[in-house]
């Protein structure tokens, strides 16, 4: 079948390129300058979609975002879903189908869903969600609900991308009120963007046959964008639709296809200065019974196909209508010898220069279309008249006009007002909220000649009809005919209490969905109005929220996936752990640190117990390089210091370390580490690795708002400063080994101290801490010296058999000695108190962050759960971690949970870690843990299974 | 997303900002007020429907954290209201 409804000439479209298509499997030929609606409907193509509730037949009803019926999903490159068929820019081999339909719209099996239309009522699926079971309903609902499903693939080649503008002004239309704006500010030498969601300039002008001073209004609309492509200071964008504006002027365009090149969508975030919204007006439709029927169309759709597709929809066309724009609509058919059989209007007198348009028409005022016959394409149409009178018009095509609507989305995203204008019927700019103006029909010039000097345009004459209201009036009139919500639904929200209009749309679903309700959202609110007898003014819109239209998730995302989201940190070792097989996993902050070394053949565990081994026994040496420090500086630190940490801290002296916490003012712990003092006034605090960020903040911030005047200053050295840290009973073999000028006996040189000198021949400060309770030398080089201090470690180490360590057995060596890990034991429900760390909280200091909270949580008399170590019954038995504690095992409220659980090679037996309600007093009891099918006995005991008197760490 | 102002760098995308909540009281010597005051000071920051005093953190920028005003109707920085200190 080859494009029977296109004419010989006439409209913007390529006769010579022409495109093949698939549709539902079937074969098309449309032409370049189509879109797959255009195409559609060039060939006939009536039935084009099944609707989402009950599964009616429906056509193709407007022409550009507007459109709610034919919603398609794309395949193979294309591949995207819940496209409107009018949005879609035909290509050669492009391949469409129809959403919620199967196996085809012509013949759909959930069609059925119709004859239990009267069991989907408005608020279905609030009632069917509740009590006794909505999973019982839940399969069969999700499979018939929503639209199209995600593609599976993304695109195979091209990309997202995105970009900044700034701009003077932007300008959101390209419509004769944009360019004029846009000429405007060019000529005045401003920055504008000028942003148009066609594919072309010219907005209503593509669809009409208007004339400017006597010439066709499309040679005026080149000439603007001849003239504003000669201006520098412009940037025009078409395929460009603004979606989003946002807080102080920041407005979000989505451009399709720039440059025909490799960039898929480009999303640009552009701050302007001033904003002009000219964003036009959208048809809305009429409502009566049947009105979802292929061939009802809406007028200025059925014009636009006609004058700028060259495509007629119908042979027989029949008008209805309550303003005088649907005349234009006549007049441009009439010439393209196409029969009007009427124009059915609804009002009682037809202004004279409307009826002056289309001489030879029979014109019924005071009519309304009462119903439309045809399942899969309009044969006939009722007029009512007011009298009562009524006669069946045959015809194949029914254009409809409820009036307009200008387009106010961007103008009330930016949250300035709207005023209902009685003279146009509809929501009108108000006040401004940003700096933005609202020009042409968007602010209610709904004609050229308003808008364009020289411009001529029939005058916009309405009375408004929210919907056609007949006595014993049957079959569905919708209001949305995305989501299939007809008057009834409304009238039944309303009843049922839901009479605020925001609460109507929610419990409709009315004005939801792909379209937003573009053409149908008016009446909702007229209807609303009708029933309360209150004006449209008091009932007001449902808020206009961003996007405007749908806009892809590639587009939001832009290049920011994978690791370009948030890239990850290394230190420099990484290449020394991939080469030697670490197993590499995420540390805090994004870190990419060894989670464990698996040698030829070796499963996790037998690494993990591997490396353990190595360090209780032998030597281990890891990369302590991620962890947080920061270099304080200044007269005011110790005071400072004592204020931050719980511990008193100002009473160390240089050359020295002392471990704490840091509280917040509520009394959490936020984080622990330890601090050493460099000299008088230098001091180095280390955080957690993943609370760097969070503890830098916060003290900037305490220093900045709360003490400005106290002399700190903050250095981030985190990546100044990388380390190896040696750690076992043959540590100091292995320092020894690597040659250092530091005297490392522990008389001069004691745990909790640091040295600066040399080490394997690189300037070094070496620090006595230890995270794995053995002798631990962890020696900071500059990061240029990393990787070689690293090589030049393991070759010294390799007579003692040294291990690298990985963060696996970190996790195993610091439970055994019942180190805190943040984000296991300590929750933002414990304190000190609660981790047996008392000690911690000065006594001396009359004040420092989060004292006042303990004291008053301590004051109340609620049991705590507290720190204890546990050790399952069976030697052999694992305890997930995070798994309840309950009392006696029962079904019961927890009183604790299981924090951590690792295999000790100390001990040869699994040992853990948890919180336990009054754990401090239940030393040798039982306690149970609690599974979905099984109870784990536990003996309680002090969190600590590996030299308890800490003499290996200082030895 | 919002312009906000830092003294430094001038008007900056808030994308480079961390907000660092609203300015309520002065910390009050925790010896000297009873547990009430004490939990209403932790607990309790200011909502107003209108001009907000807050802190932003212009973590990827200077580390200064910025004091604006900020009215909460309309997301504009405001001047300081004539009643606030
Ligand atoms: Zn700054």
């Amino acid at each position: 079948m080859t494009q029977n409804n296109r004419c010989a000439s006439g409209g913007r479209i390529d006769r010579s390129r022409t495109l093949r298509f698939t549709f539902n499997g079937k074969s098309y030929e449309g032409f370049e300058g189509d879109t797959l609606a255009s195409a559609l409907l060039a060939n006939d193509v009536r039935v084009t979609a099944r609707s989402f509730k009950y599964h009616r037949p429906r056509g193709i009803v407007g022409h550009g975002p507007e459109e709610p019926a034919t919603l398609v999903e794309l395949d193979g490159e294309d591949a995207s879903g819940n496209r409107p068929a009018t949005t879609v820019p035909l290509r050669d081999g492009l391949s469409a189908r129809s959403v919620n339909c199967w196996p085809s719209p012509e013949f759909d099996i959930g069609g059925v869903n119709q004859l239990l239309s009267r069991f989907i009522p408005a608020g279905f699926y609030y009632k069917t969600f509740k009590w006794p079971n909505w999973h019982l309903f839940e399969p069969s609902i999700r499979k018939a609900a929503g639209l199209a499903a995600a593609p599976a693939q993304p695109p195979s080649s091209g990309h997202f991308e995105a970009r900044h503008a700034h701009a003077d002004v932007l300008v959101a239309g390209a419509g004769p009120a944009g360019l004029k704006a846009a000429l405007k500010a060019g000529r005045a030498g401003k920055r504008v963007f000028l942003a148009d969601e066609d594919s072309e300039a010219g907005g209503s002008l593509l669809n009409c046959d208007l004339s400017i001073d006597g010439q066709p209004a499309m040679g005026w609309v080149e000439a603007a964008v001849l003239e504003l492509r000669g201006m520098a200071n412009v940037t025009h964008l078409q395929n460009a639709t603004v979606w989003a504006y946002r807080e102080h002027n920041l407005l979000i365009v989505n451009e399709r296809n720039p440059d025909q090149g490799s960039i898929i969508e480009r999303s640009w975030r552009v701050r302007a200065g001033e904003v002009v919204i000219a964003t036009g007006a959208t048809e809305r439709a009429m409502v009566f019974s049947n009105n979802d029927r292929p061939g009802v169309m809406l007028a200025s759709s059925v014009q636009a196909y006609f004058n700028r597709w060259g495509v007629i929809p119908g042979k027989r066309v029949v008008l209805f209508t309550n303003n005088n724009s649907a005349y234009a609509v006549a007049s441009d058919l009439i010439a393209a010898g196409v029969r009007v059989e009427a124009i059915l209007d609804s009002r009682s007198c037809v202004p004279q220069a409307a009826l002056e348009l289309v001489p030879e028409i029979t014109v019924q005022s005071s009519t309304v279309v009462g119903d439309v016959r045809g399942h899969k394409g309009v044969k006939a149409v009722k007029a009512v008249s007011s009298s009562g009178s009524v006669n069946w018009i045959e015809c194949d095509l029914l254009a409809h006009s409820g009036g307009w609507n200008p387009t106010v989305h961007l103008w009330s995203q930016s949250r300035s007002t709207l005023r209902f204008d009685e003279d146009l019927a509809a929501f009108l700019p108000y006040q401004p909220v940003q700096n933005c103006t609202a020009v042409g029909a968007a602010a209610g010039q709904l004609t050229l000649d308003q808008i364009i000097d020289g411009g001529e345009e029939l005058a916009y004459e309405i009375e408004p009809l929210w919907r056609v209201d007949l006595p014993g009036q049957r079959g569905k009139a919708f209001l949305d005919i995305q989501n299939d919500v007809s008057v009834s639904d409304v009238h039944l929200a309303l009843r049922e209490g839901y009479d605020n209009v925001e609460h109507v749309k929610r419990y409709t679903t009315g004005g939801m969905g792909i379209d937003q309700g573009k053409t149908g959202n008016i009446n909702i609110i007229g209807t609303v109005a009708m029933q309360k007898g209150v004006p449209l003014q008091e009932v007001g819109t449902t808020t206009f929220r961003s996007p405007y239209t749908p806009v892809s998730f590639g587009a939001i995302g832009g290049l920011r996936e994978d690791s370009v989201l948030f890239p990850y940190r290394h230190t420099p070792v990484t290449q020394w752990n991939k080469d030697n097989g670490a197993v590499m996993y995420e540390a805090g902050a994004r870190w990419r640190r060894p989670g464990y070394f698996p040698q030829q053949g070796e499963g996790l565990q037998d690494a993990v117990n591997r490396e353990c081994r190595a360090v209780r026994e032998g030597v281990g040496v890891y990369d302590g390089s991620p962890l947080g420090t920061f270099e304080l500086k200044g007269r005011d630190v110790p005071q400072f210091l004592d204020f931050i940490y719980s511990n008193m801290v100002s009473s160390l002296t240089p050359g020295n370390g002392r471990y704490g916490l840091m509280l917040s003012d509520d009394g959490l712990i936020l984080d622990d580490g330890v601090v050493f003092r460099l000299d008088e006034h230098r001091w180095l605090v280390s955080t957690s690795t993943g609370h760097a960020d969070s503890i830098n903040q916060h003290m900037e911030k305490l220093l900045q708002t709360e003490f400005p005047d106290w002399q700190v200053m903050i250095t981030t050295v985190t990546s100044q400063w990388n380390n190896a840290t040696i750690c076992g009973p043959r540590a100091r073999d292995v320092m020894q080994a690597l040659g250092t000028d530091v005297d490392l006996s522990p008389e001069v040189f004691p745990f909790m101290s640091f040295r600066d000198g040399t080490v394997a021949g690189f300037p070094a400060r070496i620090v006595r801490v230890s995270f794995t309770g053995e002798l631990s030398f962890e020696v900071n080089v500059a990061p240029r010296h990393m990787a070689e201090l690293w090589a030049k470690v393991i070759e010294a180490g390799a007579p003692f058999g040294i291990q690298p360590v990985g963060s696996e057995s970190s996790h195993v060596l610091r439970v055994e000695k019942g180190f805190l890990s943040l984000g296991h034991e300590v929750d933002g429900t414990v304190d000190a108190y609660d981790l047996g760390m008392g000690w911690a909280m000065s006594k001396k200091k009359t004040d420092y962050l989060g004292k006042r909270s303990i004291q008053l949580r301590r004051e109340g008399k609620a049991t705590r759960r507290e720190l204890v170590g546990i050790l399952p019954e069976d030697h052999n038995r694992q305890v997930p971690e995070g798994a309840p504690l309950t009392p006696g095992g029962r079904k019961e409220a927890t009183e604790g949970l299981v924090t951590a659980c690792v295999w000790s090679v100390v001990n040869d037996r699994w040992v853990g870690l948890a919180l336990l309600k009054n754990g401090h007093s239940r030393h040798g009891e039982i306690a149970h843990v609690r599974l979905k099918d099984e109870v784990i006995p536990v003996k309680i005991t002090k969190p600590v299974f590996h030299d308890p008197d800490g003499k290996l760490l200082r030895s | 997303m919002m312009l906000i102002p830092c003294p430094f760098c001038g008007k900056r995308n808030e994308s480079e900002f961390i907000f660092g909540g609203a300015v309520g009281a002065d910390r009050p010597d925790p010896n000297s007020v009873n547990d009430a005051e004490w939990v209403e000071y932790l607990t309790v920051a200011p909502n107003p429907l209108g001009p907000v005093q807050e802190r932003w953190w212009h973590a990827r920028g200077c580390s200064e954290w910025v004091t604006i005003w900020r009215d909460t109707r309309t997301h504009d920085i405001v001047e300081a209201p004539d009643d606030s200190e």
